[in-house]
């Protein structure tokens, strides 16, 4: 069958011969956006940096990763004089749970009251192509027209429940921007647990009447999150026992703390207020210095290890001695600055 | 029993899908076929009348007049039904979200004419559960959309007893991809969700009657023996629920009744006269076994594939029904199917398919919860059948067979054979608005409304409010506004989602596409991302959902954001998704308005990614879009997905090779 058109890349399926794809290298070779100053947009707290700031983070070439590094550094703690003022939201659950319609209504709540959001929506890409549906921004209603909402789509490349491996430096890098930082992961189990890495506060969305959240938490499966979300409280009754229900786990298991919310994202809506609230209480308890140079720290360990593997984490002494290693590190270090420690210290033995 | 019936069999009705422009033009249109021996009517309204939108909405740009005719008002209905006198006129609409208001401005159409409302019969169509599945063409959340269509029925047996308030529909299942089991099981679950919803409004006892006035609109494809095997099953099914489940004794109300517009799906842009024999084999589908006759047949022009049918083009259509009616003997007989074993047989499968399948639908809660699963399976049949047509395995004459053609005669015109609306059309329509508005008792409407907001609110029959307002003069934009501020806006699932990962025996031409997206993709730095939009108020996405999944199967990150979206959304999430492509899909006929619009959006926000564009686009239109800035066009003839796919990427390695040069 012939091909619609003569590509250039179809007839030189191999090399960089042809003028087309030539030029595409030297994209390649090109200078991405500036880190440095995508970061100075930033601290001015200017968000239409955000989709370059994206695209940069998702690019795997050396010199958009060198440029990440700088990026990094310019909305780093040191940079901003404490830390990014963004509060950092995780909502994870497992699919149909109402995630979408929930962060729509969250989004149209915060933005009510004047809060900026950027909203980063993780997806699960298909393991067989690579290619992923990243469906979630159909479900979300947004105003084009309003420059205090960003919302991207990322797929997880791959990785199990997990996290794209640029979320945590975009999610970084737009809480020096943006009022709220909100990144939605599919699952539950471990999908908390990762996305707990990143964050500042997690809340996990369950819908009522299915049942795992309870058996999860109680058999210890599921870590305890900061807020619990149970979703379509439309369904009145139901929801209402479901929340009754998770309320009491948590009081056996002795998590007193952890707030449980009913909210009804298709009209009337209803429980968003509380929900916000909710998020809010509890980043007010936080360390917010300590926790999040704790999670740096893991941060740059889980990276050494990621390029280094086992082995270079042995030549370091084994996990334990490695994160000691960073404990004389100034508390405003960057994941980057940190990592580059660590492989000092390595490169010396 | 005689093989030959004691008198000749009156025909079906027959009626052709019309209506464009303004309301002036179209009742021309209307009167001229009916001139023909048309026997009723069936009117296409313009999609924002059809999804509650003013001419003068941002939504409608593009779209007025385009596709069916725009009525905003009761003085549109007056003139749309002009001179047809509506207490013998038997009129089909094919509205839905807008249904109740477009009834009550034919009601007060017909006061106009002195015909008190119980002596009108006709159609409307109805069915919000397959604009969730599969046409788009929705307003409303599904619970209250589904209360509307009860207040209707209970309205309507009550007031208008010879009015069919809903036709069910299986007809845009099929073109969604359903294969006959699937479009059987999911118009019968439909059918008791609808039930089961006025089973709460109406008297027990009302229920026969209620039962009798459910009708089916039904689609007809190429394989016309089993086709008509499907609606024989129907039949089955139907007499069965009515007495099972609602306990309809009364045989009269207990007979399915449908009426059939035959399948577009299958018909061809290339070698456009072969649609002729398509319609013509769909046609006996639905007319050839006495027993499972169609009441009613509306059936497509040959043409189109290509763009909207012109008045000759219908005409052809009209004339086919006519030849095999009065024409043919076929009226002249019983059933000829009676006591066949193949038809038997085949009624048999499907029924025990379909009775599987509306298990399924019932697992999940019934046909409004189960919204997600049915047009995550329509999504995944419809890939099936693509699939099948690429590969050869399923035969499309001049398509993917017999390819070779001497140039057809009927497309030699200087328009391409199609017609084309003009342009002036929408702000003339706007304009028409102003002065409505300017000339009407603002106050009684304002009154009118707020009782309208008052019923949505609390839990009476719609339907009087909604008559109240058709009279005092309110506007089609104004009704939905009303309701949407009572009820709230709703976006149906998109369905690609769920669509499994790959295509049956993922072919070689997949997998070479594979390598080339992965080239690219490690080349520019980040996977390929395409944003695969419909703007407009076009709802039928069964194409932009194909293309969706495919550039999955190819290994692309795809952002799908559904139907109905303005040009500055579409550049929005373009800008924020960092999309390397924009590919938008429309079949309305809107796209030398909206495509331009899309563009410039985009390149105002900086966002220099080709855009690519698909749909019914007529040969004419391809090089003004080009000149427009669209880097590439797929029309109906482009029909192998993945050498489309195979195209996206050289635009986009082209298009990143080029911007590297530049810079």
């Amino acid at each position: 069958m012939k091909p619609l058109r003569q590509s250039s890349a179809g007839e030189h399926p191999g090399g960089g011969s042809s003028p087309a794809l030539g030029a595409a290298r030297a994209g390649r070779a090109g200078r991405p956006s500036s880190g440095t100053e995508l970061g100075e947009r930033l601290r001015a707290g200017d968000l239409s940096a955000a989709p370059a700031v994206l695209n940069l983070v998702e690019n795997r070439t050396d010199a958009a990763r060198e440029e990440v590094v700088l990026l990094q550094k310019a909305v780093a703690a040191a940079a901003l004089g404490g830390e990014a003022p963004g509060h950092v939201v995780g909502v994870t659950g497992p699919p149909g749970a109402g995630k979408s319609s929930l962060l729509s209504e969250l989004v149209r709540t915060w933005r009510a009251g004047a809060r900026s959001v950027a909203v980063l929506a993780v997806d699960p890409s298909s393991r067989r192509t690579r290619g992923s549906l990243l469906g979630d921004r159909a479900r979300i209603a947004f105003d084009p027209t309003d420059p205090g909402t960003f919302i991207r789509s990322t797929a997880a490349g791959g990785r199990l429940g997990g996290l794209a491996p640029a979320t945590r430096a975009a999610a970084h890098a737009l809480a020096a921007a943006v009022d709220v930082v909100l990144i939605e992961t599919v699952g539950v189990g471990q999908a908390e647990v990762e996305v707990a890495d990143v964050v500042d506060s997690v809340a996990v969305v369950v819908q009522p009447g299915s049942g795992d959240a309870l058996q999860f938490l109680k058999a210890g499966i599921m870590e305890v999150p900061d807020v619990l979300v149970v979703t379509k409280a439309d369904l009145g009754d139901i929801a209402m026992r479901a929340r009754r229900d998770l309320a009491a786990a948590l009081r056996s298991l002795g998590e007193r703390d952890t707030r449980v919310v009913a909210v009804s994202s298709v009209s009337p809506v209803r429980g968003m207020d509380d929900l916000v609230a909710a998020l809010e209480v509890h980043r007010d308890t936080l360390d917010l210095p300590a926790m999040r140079r704790d999670k740096r720290r893991a941060s740059a360990l889980a990276a050494f290890a990621a390029e280094h593997g086992e082995r270079g984490l042995r030549v370091l002494g084994g996990p334990r001695a490695a994160a000691r290693l960073l404990v004389a590190e100034p508390a405003g270090a960057d994941v980057p600055a940190l990592v580059n420690v660590l492989e000092h210290h390595a490169h010396a033995r | 029993m005689s093989h030959r019936l004691p008198e000749r069999d009156r025909p079906w009705m027959m009626r052709t899908y019309a209506g464009h422009s303004t309301a002036r033009k179209s009742n021309a249109l209307y009167r001229s076929n009916l001139a023909k021996g048309q026997t009723g009517l069936s009117v296409a309204f313009d999609l924002p009348t059809q999804t509650g939108y003013d001419a003068d909405h941002e939504l409608a740009r593009g779209e007025v007049g385009k596709v069916g005719v725009p009525v905003a008002h009761r003085g549109d209905m007056q003139a749309l039904m002009d001179g047809i006198p509506l207490d013998v006129m038997n009129t089909s609409m094919t509205i839905n979200a807008t249904a109740a208001w477009m009834l009550a401005l034919y009601i007060v159409a017909a006061e106009g004419q002195g015909v008190e409302q119980s002596a009108l019969s006709g159609t409307t169509q109805n069915d919000i559960i397959k604009e969730f599945l599969a046409r788009g063409t929705y307003a409303f959340p599904p619970a209250p959309s589904m209360r509307l269509t009860a207040d209707m029925i209970a309205y309507t047996v009550e007031s208008i007893p010879r009015w069919n308030p809903i036709n069910i529909c299986s007809y845009h299942l099929q073109e969604a991809g359903a294969t006959p089991v699937q479009e059987i099981a999911y118009a019968m679950s439909n059918a008791i969700a609808v039930l089961d919803g006025v089973r709460a409004r109406v008297p027990e006892e009302r229920m026969g009657a209620v039962f009798g006035r459910i009708s089916f609109f039904v689609n007809a494809g190429v394989r016309f023996v089993e086709e008509h095997a499907k609606l024989r099953a129907m039949g089955i099914l139907w007499e069965e629920l009515g007495r099972e489940r609602y306990g309809v004794s009364d045989p009269k109300h207990l007979r399915l009744r449908y009426g059939v517009q035959v399948n577009s799906l299958g018909l061809t842009e290339p070698q456009p006269e072969n649609n002729v024999q398509r319609i013509v084999l769909e046609m006996l589908g639905v007319t050839l076994g006495r027993n499972a006759r169609a009441r009613a047949v509306q059936l497509p022009a040959w043409n189109e594939a290509l763009g909207l049918p012109r008045p000759w083009d219908q005409q052809w259509s009209l004339r086919i029904q006519q030849v095999l009616a009065f024409e043919s003997d076929l009226l002249e007989y019983p059933d000829i199917f009676e006591g066949s074993i193949v038809m038997d047989g085949l009624v048999a499968e499907l029924l025990e398919g379909a009775r599987a399948e509306m298990a399924v639908v019932a697992e999940h809660g019934g046909a409004v919860a189960g919204v997600d699963y049915m047009k995550a399976s329509l999504v995944e049949s419809h890939r099936e059948r693509l699939g099948r047509i690429e590969s050869g395995e399923l035969i499309v004459v001049g398509i993917n067979k017999y390819t070779e053609t001497e140039p057809s005669p009927l497309t030699q015109d200087a328009e391409g054979g199609i017609m084309t609306v003009e342009a002036a059309v929408e702000q003339e329509a706007v304009d028409a608005l102003e002065a409505w508005r300017a000339e009407r008792d603002g106050e009684a409407v304002a009154a009118a409304l707020k009782g309208l907001r008052a019923a949505a609110a609390g839990d009476e029959n719609m339907m009087e409010a909604t008559i109240a307002a058709a009279r005092a003069g309110a506007t089609t934009g104004e009704w939905s506004q009303a309701l949407r501020d009572a009820f709230g806006e709703f976006r149906a699932p998109t369905g690609v989602g769920e669509a499994a990962a790959a295509v049956p025996g993922t072919t070689a031409a997949i997998e070479a596409v594979r390598e080339e997206v992965e080239r690219v993709s490690e080349l520019i730095g980040r996977r390929i991302k395409i944003l695969v939009g419909k703007p407009g108020l076009d709802g039928h996405s069964n194409g932009a959902e194909q293309i969706a999944v495919r550039a999955r199967d190819v290994g692309m990150d795809v952002v799908y954001e559904g139907i109905r979206l303005t040009p500055s959304q579409i550049a929005a999430s373009a800008e924020q998704e960092g999309v390397h492509v924009v590919g938008l899909s429309i079949l309305s006929g809107s796209h030398n308005a909206l495509i331009p619009d899309v563009v410039a959006a985009l390149r105002e926000r900086g966002v220099e990614a080709p855009v690519v564009v698909g749909g019914i686009i007529p040969e004419a239109d391809v090089n003004p879009l080009k000149t427009a800035g669209v880097a590439a066009v797929y029309t109906p003839k482009d029909f192998d997905l993945t050498l489309i796919m195979a195209d996206i990427v050289a635009v986009v390695a082209e298009a990143n090779g080029a911007a590297a040069a530049a810079a």
